[in-house]
């Protein structure tokens, strides 16, 4: 064979294989396809294991109902934590690094048996640290403290799903190289590719923290190392632990510009200015790992506060941008379009019967209004005694990782099925409903938690009734707390209901959906105003317009909720010590 | 070398900014994202740790 006739997709004597999307026209790796699909099902299997034991969990913290005992309680805290916080998600990131990288690009896939070396060890992993906590002697939940000592392969299950994830960050980099070299796209990468490659450089601090404590746990827990540090631990821990939760964030954002992309046609508004944006989450968004430190008298007022207060407010400001940009984007759309009467009209007129537009805006919406808002009060130093360690953290993150990060993963699910799975959505009227389903159960999850930790219910505890013949010192909360506990287990009800919808969507969907091919590719993606999905996402340019008064209307409600919420809480502070 | 014409390959490129060329950059971003944490949260906390005294 001759150099002449060597293919360009050809890496020595492997040669990268393609089909054509029907849909976008893009060139489709098979090797990257089957990898997306790997992870992707992996990643919905744990989000069914996980919340089936989230469901438990709110049930036992249901005073009417406290259905497990305490042992069980705490083991089957511990593996909701890993299942939905950690493999659901980043199962899932990983997918989308490799649609982000490979399929926009339009590129063959850098070394794809890696991808599937880093497969099987995150599923090794997964799976070991899963058994180690269903045996019963690893009840540590998922944040693990010592001297809480859980058996030696909890920590090694995690080590491996971590080096797995790692090197599936290191693949969507070679990507980047390969396309660059091979010019499969001009200029700067897409914008949906550039909050990819945000979640993936927060995923490399992420794991490096992980692997720096896991490691000297895992041979503690072998008897190797005498002691661990609990506050080092700490420390380092929440780089791993929040830092987690600052990859969802930008792969959520991603996804927001993608689906707003391929239903209705958004450009951003300014290219530059949602690249800023997501910089600013690259140099900021992993410090807020410090408020979870903020009540430890070992680390000075100093790093808390540059570390939260300051910095962390940058990586808001990102948020904000984003909160502005996405709305703004498709309201710039939508407008083209031709919904242009009123202020509302593009809104009212978005395809809602879409259920990966609806899953992406409710997503938006409530990750803005309830995660975003609750994250700064939480971050502040002063206004996080009234909180820490209460239930109002747990409803904090369900709003960003529940309601933000899982239902926008949720909606994407309803374009990557047809897209990379070929297959058409079955049930499309349950899968119109189904992103409101859960949306609305996530959010009342979130608004009660955080309601009952405002009233002081403590988070991560079997019995909040706290009954005399139980305890030394009786204690007892408001009647409105065991009000917010049991709501708190509705909606948990109504969020898994949704989930298990988009379970068996999902599943029915690859197996007996109906086969996708040109004639059919377009519709399979839903109801949308705009057929032509392909530039928006994959081109660099802006939207070229300014004239949003719909989206300033929006910003608007936000800043005044924002500021109302933030004041009425050093309301509270001021009656909680009041000055005399 | 006074006069002679210039070529077209001999004409300056054009400036490309600075906050482009780092935008551009994955690596010299993974650098920074890496680093700013590393040092403002860990090594800074780490620092504070190991200057608590040891109870006697």
């Amino acid at each position: 064979m001759t150099d002449a006739a060597i293919p360009a997709n050809v890496l020595g004597t492997l040669a990268a294989k393609f089909r054509t999307c029907p849909a976008t026209g893009l060139k489709v790796d098979l090797a990257a396809e089957r990898l997306i699909k790997a992870n992707a099902v992996a990643a919905v299997v744990f989000l069914m294991i996980g919340g089936i034991f989230g469901l438990l969990v709110a049930l036992t913290r249901w005073p009417a109902v406290h259905l497990l005992s305490s042992d069980m309680f705490y083991l089957v805290l511990t593996a909701h934590g890993l299942d939905v916080l950690l493999l659901w998600i980043i199962f899932f990131e990983i997918a989308i690094l490799y649609f982000a990288s490979a399929i926009i690009l339009s590129s063959r896939i850098a070394a794809p048996r890696w991808g599937w070396v880093a497969f099987a060890l995150m599923i090794i992993g997964g799976v070991m640290t899963n058994i180690a906590v269903l045996q019963g002697d690893s009840s540590v939940m998922f944040t693990s403290y010592p001297p809480l000592k859980a058996q030696p392969h909890f920590y090694l299950g995690l080590i491996l799903f971590a080096v797995g994830a790692l090197i599936g960050c290191f693949i969507f980099l070679g990507t980047l190289v390969i396309a660059k070299e091979e010019r499969t796209y001009e200029g700067s990468i897409p914008l949906v590719t550039f909050g990819a490659l945000t979640a993936c450089i927060i995923a490399v601090f992420t794991i490096a923290s992980g692997a720096i404590i896991l490691i000297p746990t895992f041979l503690w827990s072998v008897g190797y190392i005498s002691h661990i540090d609990t506050l080092t631990y700490k420390l380092v821990w929440w780089g791993m632990g929040h830092s987690s939760q600052q990859i969802n964030v930008s792969a959520h954002v991603a996804i927001w510009y993608l689906i707003g992309a391929v239903t209705v046609g958004a450009k951003p508004l300014s290219e530059k200015v949602s690249r800023g944006a997501f910089l600013l989450y690259i140099f900021f968004l992993q410090l807020a790992s410090a408020h979870h430190l903020l009540v430890e008298p070992g680390l000075s007022s100093e790093w808390k506060i540059v570390n939260t207060s300051y910095m962390m407010y940058l990586a808001v400001l990102g948020s904000m941008v984003h909160g502005m940009t996405v709305p703004g984007s498709i309201e710039a759309a939508q407008r083209k379009n031709g919904y242009t009467h009123g202020v509302f009209e593009w809104l009212r007129k978005a395809p809602w019967g879409n259920p990966a537009f609806a899953g992406m805006f409710l997503s938006l919406v409530m990750f803005g209004f309830l995660g975003g808002i609750s994250g700064v009060i939480l971050g502040t130093e002063q206004l996080n005694i009234m909180m820490h360690n209460t239930i109002y953290v747990p409803g904090h993150f369900h709003a960003t990782v529940v309601t933000g990060t899982t239902l926008a993963f949720m909606a994407v699910t309803y374009l990557v099925v047809p897209l990379i799975f070929q297959r058409q959505i079955i049930w499309p009227k349950l899968a119109r409903l189904q992103p409101y389903l859960f949306g609305l159960g996530a959010a009342g999850i979130s608004v009660f938690m955080m309601g009952a930790g405002t009233l002081g219910v403590a988070r991560r505890h079997w019995d909040i009734t706290f009954p005399a013949s139980d305890v030394m010192l009786p204690h007892g909360y408001p009647p409105m707390a065991s009000l917010m506990m049991g709501l708190n287990g509705l909606s948990a009800i109504l969020a898994a209901t949704g989930g298990a919808l988009y379970i068996a969507i999902t599943v029915g969907s690859i197996l007996f959906g109906k086969k996708v091919d040109a004639s059919n590719a377009a519709a399979s993606l839903g109801p949308m105003p705009k057929k032509i999905v392909r530039d928006a996402v994959t081109k660099y340019g802006d939207a070229g317009t300014w004239h949003l008064p719909g989206t300033y209307v929006l910003v608007a409600l936000f800043f005044t909720t924002f500021v109302l919420y933030y004041f009425v809480n050093w309301k509270y502070l001021s009656e909680l010590w009041p000055m005399q | 070398m006074a006069d002679e014409p210039r070529t077209e390959s001999a004409l300056p490129l054009e400036r490309i900014p600075f906050m482009q060329r780092l935008l551009d950059n994955p690596f010299m971003l993974l650098f920074i994202g890496v680093v700013v944490p590393t040092v403002v949260y860990i090594l800074w906390g780490v620092m504070e740790i190991t200057q608590i005294p040891l109870a006697k």
